[in-house]
């Protein structure tokens, strides 16, 4: 979790020319990791169905034998690995072929929709509430961590103050909290005995997206899930700022600077906060694991119609194919973002631009 | 670290007074319990009286004792799967990283993988193939989602400390290795390893509840997962039986804060940067 600080003194003889140069080097190696790592997600995928002792698999077609049609039982009996002479090996590259195609099967449960047009339909709705969720909470907690460092660092020797005291408590609390309670208690409370926002849907019955009311409707729904969803993952952010902070307050950089007079919002600002925020900016994917994770619940306890909540049905009937791909975009989703946070890191610090990565 | 350090630092004490509280409500459960935990019998939907400390559940079940009931499984859970996450991180994360070589590059593959999978949704999909799953096989799932991030930390931490001059002293009077690791680099990082074991327990507890929650544990278990998926199920919300649904999750939310204080207070008093001011 902790780096070394700016690299005082470092002269940036380099020329910007080679840092380009590095920093897109930096970057390529960046994508070919996210290309293996993604390969090996795909083979997890592949392999876990196979891997599980018991009958569940056989024991779901058997269940939807009859609902759904034939070919498409035998299709997934290929993909599963059932009644099928192909050997693994082959099985294997026919699944690869299938998925960069985008090619994840048909849902048993909403037979004959696809797993990935179900997907589609949802993704939306998750990717809305998580972006929001997760902007909110990075500035909400870096903010506060920010403050609670600042306080204690200047408060003299082993001298606590109030506002760190409170603020780091607060903040493991809040990563303490069970997601799906506190979704289930603000559900009771707030929408269901005050009525200031809808119990549960992404939009209500028989209303359209179209026009003001469509998107006021939207929000209205959004709300308390997007709340619940910032609450708890802020509490990571909050702790993450304020370690770094104090780390940071303790270079001599910073002990100069008030040396020298300056005001303290400009030491706070201009000189600890800068660099205490490039390392937790790093945590995001570690962050975006824990953010993806209180979602699923959220969305199960609000009947939101997101990929959570799909996951649920998926689960509760017993519906693999569903699983296995709402598994497989949960991946890719976190990849992908784990590398736009590696590009953007590149941008916002210059050191990753000017040293060479051995 | 000095052990003598913890009792100088508020948060440690509150985070281990919480958690010796929940302990010992644990162990003592079948003697403080005013009824049976599974006792079906009563009144259901009562609300707080004399009686019933906490009312009853739909079910007709006496919440304060369902309540003191969960405690068990909650601990228990969170101190098997914390012990199996530190030695697979011990092994795959200190040793491989003291070692390293051949053995280090797969557990650094290996870790990487486990690093990118989502937890959760893995958790989920795991727990859901392995369906009807006693607490055991929830144990099994938890250790094998939670264990990468930590393994990752302390292997940096065991490749900082293998070039340090007493562990070279150490490769030189001829030891081996597992003993080097043992006795020299483990109790170095002393700090950091406890610190991880909270937090896993941490991941643990709340992981278990999440998975009951949702029904993928044994719904006839007595936890406060189940507690929290049968409030779900009954309709609590509806019904207006919020104590029903209150307790169980605070009492998760008072053990995991416990947990985490202790997280975050061995991790600062082991890093010393973070307190010296």
């Amino acid at each position: 979790m902790e780096r070394p600080a700016a690299t005082v003194g470092r002269s940036p003889a380099v020329g910007t020319e080679i840092g380009e140069r590095r920093s897109v080097r930096y970057l390529i190696r960046r994508f070919v990791a996210l290309l293996v790592t993604l390969w090996v997600a795909l083979t997890v995928n592949f392999a876990l169905p196979r891997l599980m002792p018991g009958t569940p698999v056989e024991t779901m077609f058997a269940r939807y034998q009859g609902k759904v049609s034939p070919t498409a039982i035998h299709a997934m009996q290929l993909a599963f690995g059932l009644n099928t002479k192909t050997g693994e090996l082959g099985q294997y590259f026919t699944y690869l072929g299938h998925v960069v195609s985008g090619n994840l099967g048909v849902s048993f449960s909403y037979f004959p929709a696809s797993v990935s047009s179900l997907i589609g339909s949802a993704l939306p709705w998750t990717l809305g509430l998580v972006g929001f969720a997760t902007v909110l909470a990075f500035l909400l907690g870096t903010t506060l961590g920010m403050v609670a460092a600042w306080r204690r660092g200047t408060a003299g020797w082993r001298q606590a103050s109030i506002v760190d005291s409170a603020l780091v408590p607060f903040g493991l609390m809040l990563g303490a909290l069970p997601s799906f309670w506190i979704a289930l208690i603000l559900l009771y409370f707030i929408a269901f005995k005050f009525g200031w926002f809808p119990i549960g849907g992404g939009l209500s019955p028989g209303h359209g997206l179209a026009g003001w009311s469509g998107f006021v409707d939207l929000i209205h729904h959004a709300a308390l899930p997007a709340i619940t969803l910032t609450f708890i993952s802020m509490g990571l952010w909050i702790l993450l700022m304020r370690n770094n902070m104090l780390t940071v307050l303790g270079e001599d950089y910073v002990k100069f600077a008030r040396a020298k007079g300056l005001r303290d919002r400009v030491v706070a600002y201009h000189y600890a906060a800068r660099n205490a925020i490039l390392p937790v900016f790093a945590q995001l994917a570690l962050a975006l694991g824990i953010v993806v994770g209180g979602q699923v619940f959220i969305e199960i306890v609000f009947s939101y119609p997101g990929i959570g909540y799909l996951l649920l049905q998926a689960v509760e009937n017993e519906d693999y194919p569903l699983m296995q791909g709402i598994f497989l975009i949960f991946t890719v989703a976190l990849l992908l973002a784990s590398f736009l946070a590696d590009v953007l890191y590149v941008f916002l610090d210059p050191r990753i631009r000017m040293e060479s990565h051995t | 670290m000095k052990w003598r350090d913890l009792l100088h630092n508020r948060r440690a004490v509150a985070g281990a007074l919480l958690l010796a509280f929940f302990a010992i409500v644990a162990v003592f459960a079948p003697m403080i319990v005013p009824y049976s935990p599974t006792d079906i019998n009563f009144t259901p939907l009562l609300t707080p009286s004399a009686s019933h400390l906490l009312g009853t559940t739909a079910n007709g079940q006496d919440i304060l004792s369902q309540l003191i009931w969960g405690a068990r499984a909650s601990l228990f859970v969170g101190l098997v799967c914390a012990t199996l996450i530190s030695l697979v991180q011990l092994v795959l994360g200190v040793f491989a990283g003291y070692v390293g070589g051949l053995f280090d590059t797969v557990a650094t593959a290996v870790t990487n993988v486990f690093l990118v999978l989502p937890s959760l949704p893995l958790l989920i999909i795991l727990a859901a193939y392995l369906r009807g799953g006693s607490l055991f096989v929830l144990i099994g799932v938890i250790t094998v989602t939670g264990w990468a991030w930590g393994a990752k930390v302390l292997r940096a931490q065991a490749i900082a400390l293998r070039e340090r001059p007493f562990v070279q002293a150490a490769r030189a009077t001829g030891e081996s290795r597992v003993h080097i690791v043992m006795s020299h680099i483990v109790p170095n990082m002393l700090g950091i390893i406890v610190s991880n074991f909270f937090g896993a327990a941490l991941f643990a507890i709340l992981a278990e509840a999440g998975l009951e929650f949702i029904g993928l544990g044994n719904i006839n278990d007595i936890t406060w997962g189940t507690m929290l998926y049968w409030g779900q199920e009954g309709d609590a919300v509806l019904l207006g039986a919020w104590v029903w649904l209150l307790v169980p999750g605070l009492c998760l939310a008072l053990l995991g804060t416990a947990l985490g204080l202790l997280n975050f207070a061995v991790d600062e008093i082991a890093n010393p940067r973070l307190r010296r001011f």
